[in-house]
């Protein structure tokens, strides 16, 4: 049986913490994604939603996690707009992802950016999880 | 790894160090200055390891500095103060933090509280319309991309031209509001679109507008130099540089994440990625960062003149002088070059500060005529509910801490802690019971920063100045907190 896949969000001091864990990693990037949405608390306003594809290149998995949650931070702040993972493949240092964007009407908490601290991919015999602390 | 009091040396009741010797890979020894039962409190999380983390920078000189409202953060501890040679040192983007010169102003008045209390409301209320606040607020209007270019060279001296404030206002400002090495070409693309949308905004989070009152004056000295007067109003404003700093720190930790390998550069956490000072890449982050630091003086600066205009509109009339003046304006996360003193020679540094303020001795000759004799205005907010502290950098900062000192209160409960034990509507009536008013778009994020959620201030105040790197200058009493 696969594992379930899902977030919660753990203790972290000053800042916010999600434990996030899916069957395969590209699973993981969508709940991490729909995990920092959730913590921000966001309140969905309806309208059309738009679509958008996103590439993103690193130098390893975690680099492509932080860079693909920093964008949709960065459409959130100037777009006030919230994307959905429609499909999404990753490959050796490569992420594209076709998204859908809705509008926002209120964001409960704001997340300043996404940290690398302690951020380590981790694989299971059936199972990756990740720890992803943001900066408040 | 797991740290107890063993691993630390005890240097006096409110010193305590751990020795480089203790990790091989830490270049310089680690100071903290603080209590035992804070030392302990520390322990309990990841303070104190990341602490040591930052003594692994490369080009670190004399020892990183540790305040007593330390906490965790990410990479750094917030708190830290970590120095390193300029240029062949190192700058690390984690080592001062996302919001770039997140930090304080502090507005003295003429008002009597009695005057001024049947207006306070509609101060509230004309404070929360003039000073724009919460998640993903904007500003009052959209800066041109040329405007932003000139906002991220000129800093605060941009909007005093703008008619926001005065001239004074700059010589009352660290770096006179605007640092040098700024270059707007650093920039992101994505940064410079932040950046022009949200300037004169509050922001969310721990950020603050809040009316105070001078309860009690312990240097009278040094309060009549800062305009301090006991019995009357003061305002403080928490703000920093908004999306632009955070997306400047954003693009240099993933950019570095390379780097690193570039210049063999090995660091216990992703987070501490750093460059050498006279690279291309450290180059460019400085300047990235300069330009977002002058950003969040202009900022703080058309915060400041939003809230005098606030002021006027309720208050003209109505008491003597409504006039806000400036006392200081301080950075609590910057990277900042400085010459210090270190084992008797004069070194050009970049004194990394995060969660920690520049606290200059008296006679600095970066500090204005007026404050020579008394020291540079150090202020530390407490927690909402709580006083705040006008301290004044002292000579031993100068000499143990890259003069630097304490920030705020500190952590003690973690944000989802204080989310599951406090409620946002009791601690809001409690406050009121108290009279203090809060003005606040998030009773959730109203109990993430509650009182209890913090230190106590007066502990960590106590601390600083029994080391000797700030004295008391006046205790504030919050009247009126208006919650990003």
């Amino acid at each position: 049986m696969r594992p379930s896949a899902g977030f919660c969000e753990i203790d972290h001091g000053a800042d916010a913490a999600l434990k996030v864990w899916a069957p395969d990693l590209s699973e993981l990037f969508r709940q991490a994604s729909i995990g920092m949405q959730v913590l921000m608390g966001m309140e969905p306003a309806g309208g059309q939603p738009v679509e958008r594809d996103l590439t993103i290149q690193g130098e390893d998995d975690e680099s492509l996690l932080v860079g693909f949650l920093s964008q949709l931070l960065f459409w959130l702040d100037q777009e006030h707009r919230a994307f959905s993972v429609v499909e999404l493949t990753l490959q050796q240092g490569r992420l594209d992802v076709r998204l859908s964007g809705a509008l926002v009407s209120a964001i409960q908490r704001e997340i300043k950016a996404v940290t690398y601290n302690d951020l380590a991919l981790q694989q299971s015999k059936d199972a990756w999880t990740v720890k992803i602390v943001f900066d408040l | 790894m797991t740290l107890s009091l063993q691993a630390f040396q005890k240097i006096s009741e409110y010193e305590w160090e751990i020795p480089a010797a203790f990790r091989p890979d830490m270049r310089v020894p680690v100071r903290f200055f603080t209590s035992r039962r804070m030392l302990e409190n520390a322990l309990a999380d990841r303070s104190v390891e990341q602490a040591l983390n930052a003594a692994t920078l490369p080009g670190l000189v004399g020892r990183v500095a540790v305040m007593p409202d330390v906490h965790q953060g990410y990479g750094f501890p917030i708190g830290g103060v970590a120095a390193t040679r300029f240029p062949d040192g190192v700058i690390s983007p984690g080592g001062i933090g996302y919001d770039i010169n997140c930090g304080v102003r502090l507005m003295a008045s003429n008002i009597l509280l009695e005057e001024v209390r049947p207006h306070l409301a509609d101060l509230a209320l004309a404070l929360d319309r003039c000073c724009p606040s919460g998640v993903g607020v904007k500003g009052g209007r959209r800066l041109t991309a040329g405007e932003l270019e000139q906002v991220c060279r000129q800093g605060a001296a941009w909007a005093v031209k703008q008619g926001f404030g005065e001239a004074i206002d700059l010589a009352r400002t660290e770096s006179g509001g605007g640092l040098g090495e700024a270059d707007p070409a650093a920039l992101s693309r994505q940064a410079c679109e932040r950046g022009q949308g949200q300037l004169g905004s509050l922001g969310s989070g721990n950020h603050f507008i809040e009316i105070d009152l001078v309860e009690r004056v312990f240097d009278k000295k040094s309060a009549a130099a800062f305009g301090l007067i006991e019995g009357c109003l003061v305002l403080q404003i928490h703000s920093g540089s908004r999306g632009l700093g955070h997306q400047v720190c954003t693009d240099t930790v993933q950019a570095f994440q390379q780097v690193v390998h570039k210049y063999n550069i090995i660091l216990p956490d992703r987070e501490l990625v750093s460059a050498p000072l006279d690279s291309p890449e450290g180059r460019r982050y400085l300047a990235a960062m300069c330009c977002a630091a002058n950003y969040a003086f202009a900022n703080r600066q058309m915060l400041a003149a939003q809230a005098r205009s606030a002021f006027d509109q309720v208050l003209v009339g109505k008491v003597g002088n409504p006039h806000l003046r400036q006392v200081y304006d301080i950075a609590h996360n910057m990277g900042s070059i400085e010459t210090h003193l270190v084992n008797g020679k004069s070194l050009k540094l970049c004194v990394h500060r995060k969660g920690a303020t520049r606290a200059f001795a008296p006679g600095h000759p970066a500090l204005p005529a007026e404050y020579r004799a008394s020291g540079q205005p150090v202020l530390v907010p407490g927690s909402m509910g709580t006083e705040s502290w006008v301290l004044a950098g002292a000579q031993r900062a100068m000499q143990v801490s890259f003069g630097s000192c304490c920030h705020g209160a500190g952590r003690l409960m973690s944000r989802s802690q204080a989310r599951h034990s406090l409620r946002g509507e009791q601690l809001m009536h409690d406050l009121e019971e108290r009279g203090i008013q809060i003005r606040t778009g998030s009773l959730g994020g109203l109990a993430e920063e509650a009182p209890a959620a913090y230190k106590d201030v007066s502990e960590v105040v106590k601390v600083v100045v029994e080391t000797g790197l700030a004295s008391k200058v006046a205790l504030l009493k919050p009247l009126l907190v208006i919650k990003g």
